[in-house]
């Protein structure tokens, strides 16, 4: 096992891309982490310079506190599961998974052992071990792949979108195997996606990159519930953060004509005609049919069921706000409704920079048990 | 390496060497001796034989004679000579009423139809029909070349056979018609497989949405699918003219005869040079050739750049 | 049944019932009329290689043999060219073939893996000479090059000018065969510490394998018929290929020998045929440039 460690790497491809920019990052012994970001944001890039397969312009990556940036890939004893897992069309199950035991020379009767005992706690036994990687379903396939990077017993596994070829019922299935194997093995992992429902779900912790920078380095809980800048605050939740441009005025603020409060906390820190922006997600609001003197009010134009709540878009001035009703109090197509924010909930940007408005240690949110697995 | 690492803030690598990037762990060393044996052969018996061909056309170089021993340079008096040639005139037209013939009426023509007729035609009648079609390209040329001379034999050849007993000397009477119709015979094959891949790649929802909308046959042939497989038709087009253009296989029929009215420009050049042994001359005109290819091949080139 | 046939015709305000059964029959009538007329087209030309062979007495007509006979294939031991030009075919289409594949396999692996400084411009100078230079196109030089070089009248001389011709094509489609093989395959490889021959050997290789038989066999087929460069590059009987002898065959003066050439014709066309038919129904051809027939 080992700790994985990267200072200022630069990668820039030719054409002028920087996909990795001046990139620092620490990643835990056993920790299991996430690189999450919009397609293009160099995690792939990234992920690939660990394994040593990109070349880096600059910086150093150390794994278990050694220099291995100018070592070639098959020097740093960590696995990688590619994207379309990369098993050899020609191999056999038996024959992929223990592959890597034939790199190092280990005879054929104990390659044939190692890939039985791997395979079977993967549930990849009988007949599907002679087998070709053709004739399986995607998911078993996918199993196949991890059984191979955990045939080679690495200090380290590398994951780019693992679970991005299967469809949506599989991948949730596999995101729990994962999770619990990751557990069960203790291994460091690094694990890159677009898809931030599954960084959430499986991450201890996770960066939110952007453009070859971290743009958040936190506790998925933290980066859900306080997201540092409103590119983090726009891209993580399944349902879009409302981001409402507002100006601060007499401890308040004014949004499309309409008079808000501030939260407590950031009123200190703000001044009277500056400009912000409001991040609310549509969980952390309530919806009212009667009139509410401290909320935002508009005509409801569109009605999303989303089983369990209804996704509410409400017309307020010029912004289209969203918000979630529970299943007993959904309002009907065109009803005049009153939206109450969540003041505990409600997040302060400044228009300027994106950045989140400065909050002490002292966060109100720091009774919520949400945060309980951070550390 | 790259101009852009005096931009970056962060520390430089050491100077020794980095782990190479790319699939694999060849290095560009590598690489060059992976391709060298290649391009080695290419160089001296392709490329060279083509540069060589320019110079040759320029001098009055012969087999035998003084100027096999001390060939000189006289510029273009070759290419004037050709020009003064009555006979590289009619080498000229009747290469392209060939080309024209054969490749773009015959094998496209010909090949598009049969292609069009089998899309979503399955059974046995079809499967025989493209079989014959593709052994006829199949068999080499000098045993397809007899099979014409046998078919219009003027006394025994089948042809006349099927027509009456008509007896009609096709070789010499119709001998560029003769060459046309072999070729489009063996060379149909190449359109009619190409054209089907071209067709089999339009979408079939394509079609269907004209049928719903009432399109004959006829109007989704020309409103659908010859605009979609535009491209695929004229990269066809190219090809099989460039090969036409120098397709020697005439000669085994007729040897350019009677009376020149089959002698092409490969059989031209084959004439002054190796018969004739007049290589200089017979490098002038190769030269010609080599710019109507060069031609074809440009705009063949730029169609494919342009689909890609 | 004619797709034609098949199409529905269901325009508003078409004609009646009776008038689209008279069309589509005329169709019908039409298309099975083009079917025969193309069939007939195709297959008469090839009915006397079919038939002349087994025929004791053939004639230049084609006709189901007059008096049925296999004599005519051992008499071909008689020949001293017959035999021994299929031997020469063979070894030309082997050893082309051999060059072939040796030299442009690595060459397009190296061109698909590798970003060689100029890679581009070095394969559309590849793909414009092979297409702008044709064997015919070059005879005079070729044949003063193979003059100089020794090699007239020689194998070799033949091998030499038909791989270089072949060599850019064969570049390409084999490229094409490795870059539609995914880079994690090696990359994948590469981390599990496998080395570069290790690579080649364990997985490109096999992954090559399907693309590598399609280039051999397209070498061979090529080879196999080409005319041109061995009637150019050999002066000696004893080791011209099939293609130029049975041409010698028919084009020398006198009386042909029917018997001779239909047999003979049918034995030098039938491995090209059956290989062709072979690899198209095992892995489908892709077609390319090069220097057929
Ligand atoms: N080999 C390459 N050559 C040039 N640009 C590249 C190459 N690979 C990636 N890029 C560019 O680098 C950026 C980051 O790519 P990548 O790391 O693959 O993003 P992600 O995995 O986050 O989607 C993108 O803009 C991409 O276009
Ligand atoms: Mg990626």
């Amino acid at each position: 096992m080992a700790d994985l460690e990267i200072r200022g790497l630069t990668r820039v491809f030719p054409g002028g891309v920087r996909a990795l920019d001046n990139l620092d990052l620490h990643i835990r012994d056993g920790e299991f982490f996430a690189l999450l970001g919009p397609s293009g944001c160099g995690k792939t890039t990234l992920l690939r310079s660990i394994a040593g397969l990109e070349r880096p312009d600059a910086g150093q990556i150390l794994i278990g506190g050694r220099d291995v940036t100018r070592l070639p890939p098959g020097a740093r004893d960590l696995a990688m599961v590619f994207q379309d897992y990369a098993l050899y069309p020609h191999m056999t199950v038996a024959e992929n998974i223990a592959y890597p035991l034939k790199i190092r020379r280990v005879g054929r009767k104990d390659r044939r052992q190692t890939a039985e005992s791997v395979g079977a706690s993967l549930q990849i036994k009988g007949g599907m071990l002679d087998r070709r990687p053709g004739q399986l379903s995607g998911g078993q396939q996918q199993r196949v792949a991890l059984a191979r990077a955990i045939a080679y017993r690495p200090r380290v596994f590398l994951f780019d979108e693992p679970l991005s070829n299967l469809d949506a019922r599989l991948r949730l299935e596999a995101r729990t195997f994962l999770k619990q194997l990751q557990r069960d093995l203790g291994v460091t992992t690094v694990y890159v996606t677009h898809d931030q429902a599954e960084a959430l779900a499986l991450a201890d912790r996770m960066a939110v990159m952007e453009r070859g920078h971290i743009r958040q380095l936190d506790t998925p809980s933290n980066c859900f519930l306080r997201p540092a800048n409103t590119f983090v605050a726009s891209f993580i939740g399944s349902t879009p953060m409302n981001l409402l441009s507002a100006t601060v005025r007499d401890g308040g603020c004014d949004v499309a004509g309409q008079r808000l409060a501030l939260p407590e906390i950031v009123r200190g820190q703000v001044q009277s005609g500056e400009a912000v922006v409001l991040g609310m997600r549509p969980e952390y609001a309530d919806v009212s049919l009667v009139e509410v003197p401290e909320g935002l009010s508009g005509p409801v134009r569109v009605l999303e069921n989303l089983g369990v709540d209804s996704l509410v878009t409400i017309e307020i001035g010029d912004l289209r706000v969203q918000a979630t009703t529970p299943e007993d109090c959904v309002p009907a197509l065109g009803d005049r409704v009153w939206l109450v924010p969540d003041q505990r909930r409600l997040l302060v940007y400044r228009a300027d920079d994106g950045e989140r408005i400065a909050v002490g240690p002292a966060a109100p949110f720091a009774e919520t048990t949400v945060d309980a697995g951070s550390l | 390496m790259s101009p852009r690492e005096a931009e970056t803030p962060a520390p430089p690598l050491p100077a020794s060497a980095p782990p190479e990037a790319g699939a694999t762990a060849l290095r560009t060393r590598g690489a060059v001796a992976f391709i060298a044996p290649a391009l080695a052969l290419v160089a001296v018996f392709l490329i060279f034989p083509a540069l060589w061909t320019l110079y040759l056309g320029l001098t009055d170089y012969r087999l035998t004679g003084i100027q096999a021993a001390n060939p000189q340079f006289i510029g273009l008096d070759n290419y004037a000579a050709a020009l003064g040639d009555p006979r590289f005139g009619n080498s000229l037209w009747v290469t392209l009423v060939y080309v024209f013939g054969s490749a773009v009426i015959g094998q496209l023509g010909l090949g598009f139809t049969l292609a069009w007729i089998f899309r979503g035609w399955r059974g046995a009648s079809r499967t025989v029909l493209e079989i014959l079609v593709i052994v006829a390209w199949i068999i080499p040329s000098s045993v397809v070349a007899f099979l014409w001379i046998a078919f219009l034999d003027t006394h025994d050849g089948t042809l006349n056979a099927v027509l009456g007993n008509a007896d009609v000397p096709w070789l010499f009477s119709w001998p560029l018609l003769s060459i046309i119709v072999f070729n489009t015979w063996r060379g149909t094959a190449f359109s009619m497989l190409l054209c089907g891949g071209a067709l089999s790649t339009l979408p079939p929802s394509h079609l269907e949405t004209a049928r719903l909308a009432g399109a004959s046959s006829w109007q989704q042939l020309r409103d659908i699918v010859l605009p979609s497989i535009r491209g695929h038709l004229l990269t066809n087009l190219l090809l099989i003219s460039l090969w036409t253009f120098n397709d020697f296989s005439p000669y085994l029929i007729t040897a350019g005869g009677p009376n020149f009215g089959t002698e092409t420009l490969p059989i031209y050049i084959f004439r002054n040079a190796l018969t004739n042994f007049q290589l200089g001359y017979g490098a002038a005109i190769s030269a010609i050739l080599l710019v109507i290819n060069l031609v074809i091949a440009l705009v063949y080139l730029r169609v494919l750049r342009k689909r890609n | 049944m004619g797709p034609d046939a098949a199409m529905p015709e269901t325009a508003p305000g078409a004609p009646s019932a009776a008038a689209i059964t008279a069309r589509r029959l005329v169709g019908r009538l039409a298309f099975y009329t083009f079917v025969v007329v193309v069939g007939a087209f195709f297959a008469l030309p090839m009915l006397w290689l079919a038939f002349a062979p087994f025929d004791a007495h053939p004639t230049l007509a084609a006709h189901p043999p007059t008096e049925f006979t296999l004599g005519n294939f051992p008499d071909l031991l008689k020949n001293p060219y017959a035999l021994p030009s299929l031997l020469n075919s063979l070894v030309l289409s082997l050893a082309t073939m051999a060059l072939v594949v040796a030299t442009a396999a690595p060459a397009a692996y190296a061109l698909s893996r590798v970003r060689i400084p100029g890679r581009d411009v070095l394969l559309y100078v590849l793909l414009l000479f092979s297409s702008v230079v044709s064997g015919t196109a070059a005879m005079v030089p070729i044949f003063l090059l193979v003059f100089e070089l020794g090699l007239i009248n020689t194998q070799a001389g033949v091998v030499l000018v038909l791989a270089g011709g072949l060599i850019p094509a064969g570049i390409f489609m084999l490229k094409d065969f490795v870059d539609s093989m995914p880079t994690s395959y090696e990359e994948s490889a590469r981390v599990f510490g496998a080395s570069p021959f290790q690579i080649l050997r364990d997985i490109v290789l096999p992954h090559a394998r399907p693309g590598l038989a399609v280039i051999g066999v397209w070498v061979f087929v090529n080879v196999w018929s080409n005319f041109l460069i061995p009637f150019i590059l050999t002066r000696d009987p004893g080791k011209m290929p099939a293609a130029v002898v049975i041409y010698n065959f028919y084009s020398e003066g006198g009386q042909a020998n029917l018997r001779l050439i239909s047999s003979f014709g049918l034995l030098y066309s039938i491995p090209v045929v059956v290989l062709y038919l072979v690899v198209n129904r095992r892995y489908g051809f892709r077609f390319y440039g090069g220097l057929k027939g």
